[in-house]
Order: structure tokens, then sequence, then C-alpha cells
């Protein structure tokens, strides 16, 4: 054993901590939701002035506002928790110490400063340039430089994660492949360095513009690179909370894919053809051209839609199929029925599943055809579209997460624990309706980032019919009420962490203890050719797939009507 | 034996695929296929695509092309002389300048009639949003965007910029007519 650690085994799960990768963990969850906190004291300000009735922020401040929400929101709090994430999925999942805990200290320090330079320079004015920050619209250098920062910090924690299966690997921790969980969070971590190296192609020569070492980036080339970035981030966290979705079926219900077959090749396509997105975003550009929009937007001919479709049907199946073998046999639902719906960990990722797939999905494939875009491009429902994604799908998968990790990880008694089982309802179904209601009036046409939907001072304003009014006001209500399902989650993460009653940490050896070889289980041989053993998930999978296609043509409908274009 | 532990069969991906699997993967990607080729029939048969027609411009260029469609075919102004109001003739090439903070000028088109539109910034990114018929395209600066329009109901129409462009973004709102 090449350096001085210690393994502490968590009475209450069975997992076990590397001491280094505990601490690391801690420190970057601590670090999301301190951005999380953050992010969401700024939706305040950002809900509360698109309710047309309040009106609250002054145009510079609620765009200096949106700026900060957007990236400490999307960028820092979900990155800093993906990180906690990885190094579960390999140091804790496969027993073993964490490949350079030094460096993944630096990692750590970096993104931490980087994210409190960008907010900073947020903060100070003059660069309320959305998270987007497209030129030749120009923020202050250290705007560029924080995230900068952070992306290398990022980086460099991706290859602690791959460092840390090689340890495994080499040091015989566990036997055969990789669990799904893990396959998952290495998918994830794939598209991350593709991600982040697009991302560097395009922030560095824009700090570089913003310091006036060059003079031009051109901006329909920084809009195609930035994109790269932009989106394939989010396949991180689609990757990332998927994972999570099947390590939660496994915890609560002790579940098991029902083919590693097929739930690895999903994620694999998602590796295969997830970075051709970035085309969603420029589907109303000029300069691209056709073929390459309808290529690219569909993932080549959407097989990473097939793939989460895939996943769609395999977690709750999963989940079926184990709650079947402990006899909720009954009917189509049963299984799902005698649920734990009173434990957050198990509600908070079901909502998400939910939520994820008929919203988030449905909708992301809708503003991602080529034609349909031009009836969404830019207005409010694409912020509804990406809250049913990165709120209800990741950030809500995160937050159950937590609840698990709360005696685990943090060694405390749960406070609140009935503020806790009623979040999930809160946070999740609030958003439900926020996401909806945003759609309504996107719809309607109701641009995005947009102070004043009455165009006060404007020559030529356009009135919005009552309904858009109606709709934003509903976003207004939803809104708050998702902030305070944000706060509940805030208070009892932070305050089980600081008052929370301590628990046994369990026993440590300054040895791992390797994962055990499993003897294949009964049901291994007798899946497949008996088939059909979720049926309730496929039912679940036909409803998702008939208001998929319902919806998908009524779009074409409504595009029919527009005027001609060609 | 779960998600979080190693596959418990080492072959692992000669695991037989479930029926509730393979039927839903068969459907799922016929449906993908189904909406692959939707776009693709949509640019054979459908009438709303965009056109990728572009060329790089300059805002000297454009600003020339545009004033020389003003200056020949105004047939009113509004809001004090501010905006021309142009009626161009049907079937040519018509132009809207976006900038800080406005569309210029306005357009008076033909109902049923078609035209060429071009668009460009003279300086940051800004959004083309036709109101209430809900057309979004984005407009790019340096990049000249001409996309054939045919209005097919007549009335007054807005376009708001909805694409970020500072302080005075929500001020910005042009005018198309259509007769
Ligand atoms: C807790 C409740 C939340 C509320 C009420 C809320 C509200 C909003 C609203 C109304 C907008 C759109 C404003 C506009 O375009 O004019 C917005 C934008 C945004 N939100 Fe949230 N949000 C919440 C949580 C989150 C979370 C958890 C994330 C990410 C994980 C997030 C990420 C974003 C992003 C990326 C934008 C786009 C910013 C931009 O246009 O540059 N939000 N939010
Ligand atoms: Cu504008
Ligand atoms: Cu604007």
């Amino acid at each position: 054993m090449s350096t001085a650690t210690t393994y502490r085994t968590c009475p209450r799960s069975g997992l076990q901590f590397e001491s280094q990768a505990e601490k690391l963990m801690l420190a970057n969850a601590v670090a999301a939701v301190v951005f999380l906190l953050i992010g969401g004291l700024l939706a305040i300000g950002v809900v509360l002035t698109r309710w047309p009735s309040i009106h609250w922020l002054e145009a510079d401040t609620f765009y200096k506002v949106l700026t900060a929400h957007g990236i400490d929101m999307l960028i820092f709090w979900i990155i800093f928790f993906e990180i906690a994430v990885l190094y579960f999925c390999s140091s804790t999942l496969l027993r073993c110490r964490l490949a350079t805990p030094k460096i993944a200290w630096t990692a750590f320090a970096l993104m931490v400063i980087g994210a409190v330079m960008n907010n900073v320079a947020v903060y100070q004015g003059g660069s309320s340039v959305m998270m987007t920050s497209y030129v030749p619209m120009m923020a202050a250098p250290h705007f560029y430089l924080g995230l900068i920062l952070f992306a290398v910090g990022a980086l460099i924690a991706c290859f602690v994660f791959l460092g840390t299966l090689v340890v495994a690997k080499a040091e015989k921790t566990y036997q055969g492949s990789v669990p799904l969980v893990t396959f998952g969070a290495i998918t994830a971590t794939i598209i991350a360095v593709f991600t982040i190296v697009s991302g560097a192609i395009i922030l560095v020569p824009t700090f570089l513009l913003s310091i006036g070492v060059i003079d031009k980036v051109d901006p329909l080339v920084y809009r195609t690179i930035w994109w790269a970035f932009g989106h394939s981030s989010q396949q991180i966290n689609v990757s990332a909370h998927i994972s999570i979705w099947y390590a939660v079926a496994a915890i609560a219900f002790g579940a098991r894919p029902m083919s590693e077959r097929v739930s690895r090749g999903a994620f694999l396509l998602y590796i295969l053809f997830l970075q051709l997105a970035s085309a969603h975003h420029l589907l109303a550009d000029p300069g691209l051209s056709t073929e390459w929009k309808v290529v690219n937007t569909s993932y080549f001919m959407y097989f990473a839609v097939l793939a989460s479709m895939i996943h769609g049907l395999t977690v709750p199946g999963a989940m079926e199929v184990a709650q079947r073998q402990k006899g909720y046999n009954k009917g189509l639902f049963e299984w799902l029925r005698k649920a734990p719906w009173g434990t957050p960990t198990f509600s908070g990722v079901f909502i998400s599943i939910i939520g994820f797939g008929f919203l988030g999905g449905i909708s992301g494939v809708m503003m991602g055809t080529e034609q349909l875009n031009m009836i969404i491009h830019n207005t409010i429902y694409v912020p509804g579209h990406f809250h049913a994604t990165v709120v209800i799908g990741t950030t809500l998968s995160f937050m159950a997460l937590t609840y698990f990790l709360i005696p685990v990880l943090f060694k405390r008694e749960m406070i609140a624990p009935t503020l806790a089982k009623w979040q999930p309802y809160l946070f999740g179904l609030s958003m439900y309706g926020f996401c909806l209601v945003m759609m309504g009036a996107g719809t309607l046409g109701v641009s995005r980032r947009h102070w004043d939907m009455a165009f006060q001072g404007s020559a030529l304003a356009y009135e919005w019919p009552g309904a858009a009014y109606m709709m934003m006001g509903l976003v207004g209500v939803m809104g708050i009420a998702a902030i305070a399902g944000g706060a509940i989650y805030i208070y009892v993460t932070v305050g089980s962490l600081l008052w929370g009653k301590k628990l046994d940490q369990g026993q440590v050896s300054s040895t791992p203890t390797p994962v055990p070889a499993t003897a294949p289980a009964a049901a291994v041989q007798t899946y497949g050719s008996s088939g059909m053993v979720a049926p309730g998930s496929f039912v679940l999978a036909i409803i998702f797939l008939v208001a998929f296609v319902l919806y998908y043509f009524i779009n074409w409908k409504y595009l029919s009507q527009l005027w001609g274009l060609s | 034996m779960s998600a979080i532990s190693p596959p418990a069969e080492r072959l692992w991906w000669k695991h037989p695929i479930d029926r509730v699997e393979g039927m839903w993967i068969g459907i799922a990607f016929v449906w993908s296929m189904v909406m692959f080729f939707m776009m693709v029939y949509w640019h054979m048969y459908g009438g709303q695509n965009l056109s990728t027609e572009t060329y790089k411009t300059t805002p000297e260029q454009f600003t020339v092309k545009a004033q020389a469609m003003v200056d020949q075919y105004t047939v009113r102004t509004e809001v004090d002389g501010q905006y021309p109001v142009v009626a161009p003739p049907v079937g040519s090439d018509v132009y809207m300048i976006a900038r800080l903070w406005n569309f210029w000028p306005i357009l008076q088109l033909e109902k049923g009639q078609t035209y060429r539109l071009h668009l460009t910034s003279l300086d940051y990114n800004h959004g083309f949003s036709l109101q209430p018929a809900n057309i979004n395209i984005q407009i790019v600066p340096g990049y000249e965007h001409v996309v054939t329009v045919t209005p097919n109901q007549s009335g007054t129409y807005s376009v708001v910029c909805n694409e970020y462009c500072g302080i005075g973004h929500h001020t910005m709102v042009g005018r198309i007519y259509v007769k």
C-alpha cells in the first residue's frame, strides 16, 4: 500500500469510505449546497421580477441577478455535487483509496477560487452577459478567468476519478466489471472531458479578447463552440443523475438492472452521440446548413433519445422487479403503491424520473426538432424545458441522494425528518407546475431573459395577450413555492450537518476490505425468456409514448399554420 | 448484487434481454426514426423551413442596402418621423436592421406574397421574434440571413427582440404591417 490512509465501514449502509475521499466528498458537497443557496436566493429576485404584477428589481439588477442565478445553479451547484458523486462512484463503490488526494484538493481549491471570482465579477456589474456570454457583448476579464479556473479544477477532478479507477483495478479491490452506477459515472466523465475541452477552446480566446490580446472572436463560431460546451455539459448531468437513479433503486429496493447489457448499452449510446447535440441551440441561426442541423440535432437519428427512453423504462423496471420479488405482485401497480413514498430518497427520485421524462424529455425533443424550434427559440419555453431537466431531473435527484448521505457520509441523524419527507413533493410538484406555465407562456411567445413584458419606454410596444400575463403570474406563484421547497432542503442538509445527532462512524481499518464476489442471483438465469417481468413499467412507458406522440404532432400542426418560410 | 455492486455474472454482456426491454427498444427505435424522417419530410413537403441562405456582411454594407430600400419605397413615417414605413414591391429583397435597441425600418408587406427578408445585427446578437405569429429567428452580427417569408394573414405584427442585448433589451420592438 503506497499511502497511509484509513477505511471506515458505515454501519448503516455497509459502504466503505476511505478517509481522504470522504473528506473530499464532504467538501465538494458542502460547496455545492452553498452555491445552491446563493442561486436560490437569486431565484427570488428573478421570479419576483418576472411576475408581472410585482416586477420587483430594476433592469440592471435583474440582468445581473439572472446571470449569477444561471451560472451558480447550472455550473457551480451541479458540478461541485457531481465531483462528490464521482468520488463516491469510484472510491466508495469500488472500496479503494482515492488516487492523488493532494491533487484532488488542488482541483477543489481551483474550483472554489474560480467560482468566487466569477461571482465577484458578476456582482461588480459590467458582466451581466448571461451564462452564455455571447460575443461581441463582453464581460470583465475575471468573469472568464473565473470560469476557466473552475473548469480546469473540474477537469483535474475528472482525472482523479479516472486515476482512482486505475487504483481499484491495480489493487484488485473488486472483481469483474465495475458496477453499473460507476459505469454511468464513467460515461459522465468522458463527456465531461470533451465538454471542458470545448469550453477551453472558446473561453480562452474570449478571455484574451477581454484583455485586448486578440481583437475578434467571430460571433457565430463562438455560438457553435460555446454550445459544444454548453449542451454537452447537460449530458454530464443526465448521465450523472441517471446513475443516481440506478443507485437509489439499488439502495431503496436492492434492485439490480433488469439487464446489464441493455443499461450499459444505453450509456454507451450517450458517449457516442451526445456531443452532437450542440446543434439544438443553433437551429434558428444563420449560416449553418440544413443537413448539419438535422443530423446533429437528432444526435444522428435520435440515438441518444433512444438511450434515454431505454433508461426511462429500465430504472422503474428494476424497481418493479425487485418489488415483485418481495411479493408485491398484485396487478400492474402494487409494486409502485407499496413503494416507500415516505422516504425522501425514493420519492425524490421517482418524482424526478417522471418529471424529467414527461416534462423535460418530451419538450426537449420537440424543441430540438429543426423546424419546430422556430416556434420556441429564445422564448420562456426554453427555461421551462430546462428547469424540468436540470431542476426536476438533476437537482431533485441530487437532493434525494443527499438524504441518503446525511447518515451515511455526514454521520449525522437527519433533523426535521417530517419536513424532509414532504420536501420532494413540495419542490418537485411545484417545479412541475412552474415548468408547465413557463412552457405555456413560451408557446404564446413570451421572451426569456426579458425584464419587462410591458415594454416600458418602447415606441412600438407590443401587447401580450392576457393569458400570457396570467401564465407569468403563475410562474411567480409556482416559483416561490419551489424556492420554499429548496429552502427546506438546505435547512435539513445544513442543519443536520451542524446540529444533527452524531452517529456511530463504524469500524475503521487501515486496509480496504475488497468488494465480495457475488454469486449470480437466481433471477439472473430466469430473466429473459420468462418475459414481461415488469409489466407495470411497460404500461408507464406506453403512456409516456402516447403523450410524446400527441404533443409532437400537435406542434407540427401549430407550425403548419404559420407564415410560409423557405 | 445490485446496480452499485459489480455485476454478479461476469459475462454480463451475454445476459438475455427481457421481453419488456426488447419490445420497448423496438418501439423507441421506430419512434426515433419517425421523428428523424419527419424533419426530412417537412423539408420536402412542408411550408415552414428556415432558410440557410447567409452572407458575411458588415454594418456599412448592410446599412447602404437598407437605406436604398427606404429611400425608394417609404410610404409614410411613424413615431415622429423616426420610423419610415416601407412598402417594397412584391417578391423583392427587403431589409430589416437590428441594433441597440430597435428594428429599422417598419415594413409593410402584402398578404399571400413572398419576400426575401434580409436580417442582420449591427452590434450584438439580437432575436427576431414575430408576434403574435410566434416565429423566432436568431440574428447574429456579421451575418446576413436571407429568409423567404410569405405572410398568410393580414394585421399588425410586432418584432420583439428575444435575445438579451443589454439594458435596453426590453424596449427593442419593431413592426411589420401585412395588408
Ligand atoms: C428553486 C427554484 C428556481 C426558480 C424559481 C427559478 C427561476 C428561474 C426563472 C424564472 C428563470 C428565467 C428568467 C428569464 O429567462 O427571464 C430562470 C433561469 C435559469 N435558471 Fe432557474 N430557477 C430555480 C432553480 C434553478 C436551478 C436549481 C437551476 C439549475 C440547476 C436553475 C438554472 C437556471 C438557468 C441556467 C437559467 C437561465 C439563465 C439564463 O437565461 O442565462 N434554476 N430561473
Ligand atoms: Cu436586441
Ligand atoms: Cu434584445
